[in-house]
């Protein structure tokens, strides 16, 4: 086996220096009784050239592009990366590193993760960011959290615009504790409905995502303003889809308290939903309630340059129970992956593409509407929006099936009260005469 | 011993991203416009973030730098306890890169999305019977989610009986993750000091375990490398009043093929993909900490899980409403999945191998160094060792002059002062894919290094002089944060 | 780290066991921690500190002070109410280990019955439960 270097000769001379005769001696302080006794029930070792040819068997079943048109969004997207970036990020020396224990000889990995930090900042309008979450569903759980720690509160609103995926993922955080989720519905404009959110009295925090779940863009200046109508809530604006803030303004320049979501977007693989990249950034306030990693800029002791783990007395490994998280291993190769794809793009490349992302979905959304379907929701969107079908709308999706297009994904298994609705999701990766193909097979 | 295995060659200097560009430039291609633009409301519009602008050379460049600073498995021998920093085959990565898998959309129908289905329906079947447990859920990102994910299990286990528990046993060699992740679950930590050889004694746990403890989170082998010999006996105290048992499997690389976790009591288990079944750390990750239950707790694993149909098609089920819920908006880290089925597929059933082969390095490097460090269990140890400064404190050389000093032997240094059981740690972890050459490098450069702390302990306390920084003013870093730029 | 000979303890403070002093001025305590916790501790980088107008008990929870990979907690050496805290640790977390003893206070506090300070050890007791604590 190629992985394993002992030789026969190797290992008889280590079983000697260490007083063994068999390899299964070393194994003598384990009791019988804990022992497996058949041999491993696997199937017989592949080659690698067997291997390629399985792996590329299961993969070939797969819908991806170009063969399939693939019009899903809903917080996975289809963007292209440069190949400078993949190449980059195929690094050993990134990828087989560990967490930068040692800094000395982990500055690689610590400069660019601190430069992962100071680009979310700027994306988002925030003050710090850390250096990545699970996804951007454990982000938004962990936020909530966090606004629990601050303000000492026991109930946190969500808006039901929020990626539903991501709620069942906050309801399985807060389901052991004493504390309460409480969702906020949306209005017939497909944003948070304002008047519906209640009193804040007792609110920890209140998040909504912008873009929503259905691509709208909230009005996250009025929701601001309602948040902080209390002097203690939390404002918690979550995303899906970053890209957008290449174009829109941050969820900082509203008066976001913490901003956090998934990172995927920025030139990471969708990969079938991870790994991703939890984004997760705050008010410089809040930093000792953050949870996860964070690296800072220091100097070594000749006065050079240098960047370190700190404020690690928030994390499980020094204060155990009383950690801001348990999380220790993140998505620091995703994060390394954002940070070289969004250098990649610059200041000038991310407006130029936002606007041209913005600029796809219009056109869609426009042959839609000029078709005769309904476009359900009035409020701007960005990337991704929802279309009414014609009723039997179920056998016009799966005759696209058939032919290879998955028309957006169908909204009534997530929404009940919204049967025929469609979430439909272009980039900059979507030609005009796939989109024009779209339109034509679903209106006729 | 030559001290110069690690040199410093030709390091560059590299500024940070935005101190370098020009505005204007951009390393990307942008897609040709084949739209009009379209109106939008300018009162959402913002100004786009201060990015800097970057040609494709400067971003390459910049990169490459990086890169060359950091130490990895790919450079050398990693020894870091209790992270298994084994060598991840490229093959791995070619596999997850396959466009069928990187590209595919998580929320592809099911009839489209027939291969990945089938790889994670597989994956499961394996590491069940690696593991001997029944069940598994490959939803968890990483060890401490399936710690959390195991947690949930367990609250959910003990709601059902009608009797919710307040607190956990922990013992006090467990990783910070383990009481972390219970106090998410509102548990309560009890901690349970181990006994004079390094283990469980089943006399203090039955001391401590009531009917208001929901059970115990057990890492074995444990932090000391040391198979927690009284599991079974652990186990029966612990089910005897109605609780469960955690099995962290962080150190599962010591006993795959070799012990059967059902067998040994345990109810619930982690692994971490990106420990035992090869898949690259990334510098932090991502990883994917699958969790594998016995058949009674298989209805609270998260949903969806991936089931086959009679009619041989692979599908989500949802439907187990005992299930606690969701752990990631989407499948997990399946490219992590993928990478680790590739490496199953690979070995198949020279995993046994491989882990007899990490726990002969493991010895054989306790065996060499003992004397030289001081050890302070010891016994046959599984796949790591742990040895202190005690020798060399007189000498006022410590674990942390140590660890600096081997980084300029070409070594990436141990895992040191954890576990926080034993003062001054140095805990090694060789793995399986470290040759007897190299290991014996490792025992010499060890050797050189208390030989140093005898005669020339500057050199140490000194260390590293080599690499691209030196020792880092870390009280500066954390008093005055300076978390962006 | 000193030696405990190299230690300052002075005279005219109260020890607790858990490393805390206080000492009266006028009818409030000023409370800190003594050269041996600050040695202890290394670098001090944060000091967490409570609220003026906070109550708490002997023994309670007041604060946590970090170094830069450990957290200690600090208790209420006396019951009482807390009148102020040292707001200018909050720059300088390093005065706890310049000066422990006085630019480094960290809470004044109101005690609730002032005869608890007589209950904490004096110098020479304190050097005694550190000698010991050595062996």
């Amino acid at each position: 086996m190629r992985y394993l270097p002992h030789t026969e000769q190797e290992i008889a001379e280590m079983l000697q220096a260490v007083g063994a005769e068999h390899l299964n001696d070393l194994f003598s302080t384990i009791p019988d009784s804990c022992c497996t006794l058949q041999q491993l029930d696997l199937p017989d070792p592949l080659t690698e050239w067997e291997l390629n040819e399985h792996m590329s068997g299961l993969a070939a079943s797969m819908a991806v592009a170009p063969e399939a048109k693939v019009f899903l969004g809903a917080g996975s997207y289809d963007h292209y990366t440069p190949a400078a970036a993949v190449q980059l990020l195929s690094r050993g020396e990134f990828v087989t590193a560990y967490t930068p224990y040692q800094p000395e000889v982990s500055q690689g990995t610590l400069q660019a993760i601190y430069e992962y930090q100071t680009l979310v900042t700027r994306l988002l309008g925030m003050d710090v960011a850390n250096a990545s979450m699970y996804d951007g569903a454990s982000a938004l759980a962990e936020a909530l959290l966090m606004a629990v720690r601050v303000t000492r509160r026991k109930k946190v609103a969500v808006s039901e615009a929020v990626h539903p995926l991501y709620r069942r993922v906050v309801n399985t955080y807060f389901h052991p504790t004493e504390f309460e989720v409480v969702e906020v519905p949306y209005g017939k404009d497909g944003r948070t409905d304002l008047s519906r959110i209640g009193s804040l009295e007792e609110m920890a925090a209140v998040a909504v995502q912008s873009p929503n779940f259905f691509g709208c863009i909230e009005d996250l200046q009025a929701v601001s303003e309602r948040v902080h109508t209390d002097a203690k809530t939390l404002f918690i604006v979550g995303f899906t889809e970053p890209l957008a803030y290449g174009l829109l303004k941050s969820p900082g320049g509203h008066g976001a308290d913490i901003a956090c979501g998934e990172g995927q977007s920025l030139g990471i693989p969708r990969s079938f939903g991870g790994p991703g990249l939890g984004m997760f950034a705050a008010k410089m306030t809040y930093v000792r309630q953050m949870p996860g990693r964070l690296i800072g800029q220091t100097m070594d002791k000749d006065g050079r340059r240098a960047f370190v783990l700190t404020l690690a007395t928030r994390e499980q490994h020094i204060r155990r129970e009383k950690a801001t998280s348990n999380i220790c291993s993140n998505q620091g190769l995703c994060a390394t992956a954002s940070a070289i794809y969004m250098a990649s793009l610059g200041g000038t490349g991310i407006r130029g593409l936002a606007r041209l992302n913005y600029d796809k979905a219009e056109y869609l959304k426009t042959a839609f509407h000029d078709a005769g379907l309904a476009v359900a929701f009035g409020s701007p969107t960005f990337n991704e929006f929802v279309i009414r079908f014609p009723e039997g709308s179920e056998q016009t999706y799966r005759r696209l099936l058939e032919k290879n297009i998955v028309a957006g994904l169908p909204l009534v298994r997530y929404y009940p009260n919204l049967k025929d609705h469609y979430l439909l999701c272009v980039t900059e990766t979507a030609s005009k005469e796939d989109m024009d193909t779209l339109v034509r097979e679903v209106a006729s | 011993m030559n001290d110069t295995v690690g040199t410093n060659g030709l390091i560059f200097n590299e500024p940070l991203l935005w101190e370098k560009g020009a505005p204007g430039r951009t390393g990307f291609s942008m897609p040709r416009r084949d739209v009009e633009p379209a109106a939008l409301d300018e009162t959402l519009a913002g100004d786009g973030p201060d990015f800097p602008d970057l040609s494709e050379v400067d971003v390459v460049r910049h990169y490459v730098r990086l890169s060359q600073w950091n130490f990895s498995v790919d450079s050398g021998m990693y020894p870091l306890g209790s992270c298994t920093m084994k060598y991840n085959p490229k093959t791995n990565e070619r596999q997850a890169s396959l466009p069928g898998f990187a590209g595919a959309h998580p929320l592809l129908p099911e009839e489209l999305a027939q291969g990945a289905l089938q790889l994670m329906f597989e994956l499961q079947e394996y590491l069940a019977r690696i593991t001997g447990m029944d069940a598994v859920s490959l939803q968890p990102a990483a060890g401490a989610h399936g710690e959390l994910t195991g947690m949930l299990i367990l609250h959910a286990h003990h709601a059902k009986q009608g009797r919710p528990r307040s607190k956990i046993l922990i013992p006090d060699t467990a990783h910070g993750t383990n009481p972390a992740s219970a106090s998410l679950c509102g548990f309560h930590s009890v901690a349970i000091r181990s006994n004079e050889k390094g283990v469980l004694d089943p006399a203090v746990v039955a001391e401590a375990m009531d009917e208001d403890t929901a059970g115990i989170m057990v890492t074995n082998p444990n932090t000391l490398g040391l198979f927690e010999e009284n599991i079974r006996e652990v186990a029966e105290i612990v089910h005897g009043k109605g609780g469960l048992v955690y099995a962290d499997g962080a150190n599962m690389n010591a006993v795959m093929g070799v012990v059967n976790m059902a067998d040994s009591g345990v109810d619930v288990l982690h692994l971490n993909l990106h420990k035992t079944f090869s898949t690259p750390h990334g510098g932090g990750g991502p990883g994917a900490g699958p969790v594998c239950v016995t058949r009674e707790l298989e209805p609270y694993l998260p949903i969806p899980r991936v089931a086959l149909g009679e009619d041989g098609r692979y599908r989500f089920s949802e439907d187990h409403p005992d299930s606690v819920g969701k752990m990631h908006a989407f499948h997990g880290n399946f490219g992590i999945l993928v990478r680790a089925y590739s490496y199953i597929r690979s070995m198949g059933g020279h995993l046994k191998k491989a882990s007899q082969l990490a726990v002969l390095n493991a010895n054989y490097i306790k065996e060499k160094l003992k004397g030289t460090y001081h050890l302070p269990y010891d016994r046959p140890c599984m796949h790591e060792c742990v040895f202190t400064d005690k020798n060399q404190q007189a000498h006022k050389i410590s674990t942390l002059d140590i660890a600096k000093r081997l980084m300029e032997y070409g070594f990436h240094p141990p895992t040191i002062y954890f576990p926080l059981v034993v003062h001054g740690a140095i805990m090694i972890e060789p793995t399986e894919t470290e040759c007897k050459a190299d290991v014996d490098r490792f025992v010499e450069a060890m050797k050189a290094i208390a030989e140093e702390a005898r005669t020339q302990p500057d050199l140490l306390t000194e260390a590293p002089r080599i690499p691209k920084v030196r020792r880092l003013d870390e009280v500066t870093a954390a008093r005055k944060p300076c978390l962006s730029g | 780290m000193k030696e405990i000979s190299e230690l300052q303890l002075p005279e005219d403070v109260r020890y607790a066991e858990d490393h805390e002093w206080a000492k009266s001025q006028g009818d409030v305590l000023r409370v800190g921690i003594s050269d041996y916790a600050q040695d202890q501790l290394g670098d001090i980088v944060f000091v967490e500190l409570p609220q003026a107008g906070d109550r708490l008990k002997k023994g309670d929870e007041f604060g946590t002070v970090e170094s830069v990979k450990a957290v200690s907690e600090l208790f209420m050496p006396v019951s009482g109410e807390i009148t102020a805290v040292n707001g200018a640790l909050e720059d300088a977390p390093e005065l706890v280990n310049t000066a422990p003893y006085s630019d480094g206070w960290m809470i004044d506090v109101k005690p609730d019955d002032p005869s608890e300070l007589d209950a904490l050890m004096d110098r020479d007791a304190y050097l005694d439960m550190l000698k010991g604590s050595e062996q």
